[in-house]
């Protein structure tokens, strides 16, 4: 089974895009140049910090959801 | 915001979010572009580049409130849509190098320095990406289907299980119980593990082989980690997680083969996005020529 999205220009709906397929390339991808503010955050450190926050908000959003499934200690 | 005219007159509160930098990039191709914060989006120019920034203001840009707001998922959300929103629009239009989220300077003048002084690495970037766009490819194996390898909340078999009747095995009549039936047990929990490891084996070797059939389509690759299913909210197990960069003319075929490849491997799901601008082919230390760089 395939699934093929093809986005067809600057008019199409942006929810389709998967935050995560989205996260996977900014957080990792791009010209890394120093920012004249944000020196300290870029690169690794950045990532880092957003990867976190996520993970953290997603399982405190998700896991009420999840609790008929049974998890593996 | 205090007032209106806070943004554009003074230069104070406020600093320039780079999102990429783009080569002969019509400005028409920005009219009524909006980007973080819904602010417009402008050209700087210098060099022969077109840096593509916005104003935003440092009370939400600025370094201590962008290290709380990248923990505010809806904020980084919007910052991320919106960031490849404007990049998305002008790799369409032209060669475009997008730049690491939330790269902020003070004003547009040290926009042009940045240009001025990173103009032949982004000259390089840009003829690496020239004529040519990312598209993802995941791959997963489908929970349930006898092929794929189990997921350890999903009990294999349980058929068979119900047929045998294991319950009855604990029951008080057996005197002492059969010798066999924990042994059958553990047998069988055994049998269930090293079927889910061959299952696991199976479904690397076919997403190897899917990678490298999507590869000779392909100029360059590069892996990314496998997402967190709490993130992708899929079930199964992703296998693959790989951007390809193709040239223009290349797009038709990968997708065919991927397409073909979904069709063809029982078990497994197959998933394309794309076109993206050329997030993950930017840094050459990280992708991998597919083949030999030939015309190019």
């Amino acid at each position: 089974m395939t699934s093929v999205w093809h986005d067809d220009g600057p008019g199409s709906p942006m929810e389709r895009i998967a935050l995560v397929d989205l996260l996977d390339r900014l957080l990792a991808g791009g010209v890394v140049i120093a920012g004249d503010l944000v020196i300290s955050i870029a690169g690794v450190d950045l990532v880092q910090v957003s990867l976190r926050a996520l993970i953290t908000t997603v399982r405190d959003e998700l896991l009420p959801e999840l609790e008929g499934q049974e998890e593996r200690p | 915001m205090t007032g209106t005219s806070q943004a554009g007159d003074r230069p104070d509160g406020t600093a320039v979010y780079l999102y990429g930098v783009t080569r002969g990039l019509d400005p028409a191709a920005l009219r009524d572009a909006h980007g973080v914060a819904g602010a417009p989006v402008r050209g700087v120019v210098a060099d022969g580049l077109t840096a593509l920034v916005s104003t935003v203001r440092l009370a939400d840009y600025g370094e201590a409130a962008l290290r709380a707001n990248l923990e505010d998922l809806a904020w980084l959300e919007a910052t991320a849509r919106a960031h490849h929103d404007v990049v998305d629009r002008a790799a369409r239009a032209a060669p475009t190098a997008p730049v690491r989220i939330a790269t902020i300077y003070r004003d547009d003048t040290r926009v042009v320095e940045v240009l001025t002084a990173q103009g032949a690495r982004f000259g390089e970037v840009l003829d690496r990406v020239e004529g040519r766009a990312e598209w993802g490819v995941k791959a997963y194996t489908v929970p349930g289907s006898p092929r794929a390898a189990a997921t350890p909340d999903r009990p294999a078999e349980p058929a068979t299980v119900s047929a045998a009747g294991p319950v009855s095995t604990s029951g008080p009549g057996s005197g002492g119980g059969e010798p066999g039936a924990g042994a059958a047990y553990l047998r069988r929990r055994q049998r269930e593990r090293r079927r889910r490891e061959d299952a696991g084996r199976e479904a690397a070797a076919r997403a190897r082989d899917l990678h490298a059939e999507l590869a000779d389509h392909a100029v360059a690759y590069r892996h990314h980690p496998p997402q967190d299913p709490r993130l992708s909210g899929r079930p199964g197990v992703q296998i693959l997680n790989a951007a390809y960069l193709l040239d223009e003319e290349q797009a038709e075929g990968f997708l065919a083969v991927a397409r073909a490849a979904g069709e063809r491997l029982p078990g497994i799901e197959v998933e394309v996005t794309g076109p993206w601008p050329p997030y993950s082919f930017i840094d050459t230390d990280d992708a991998t020529p597919a083949r030999e760089p030939g015309d190019r």
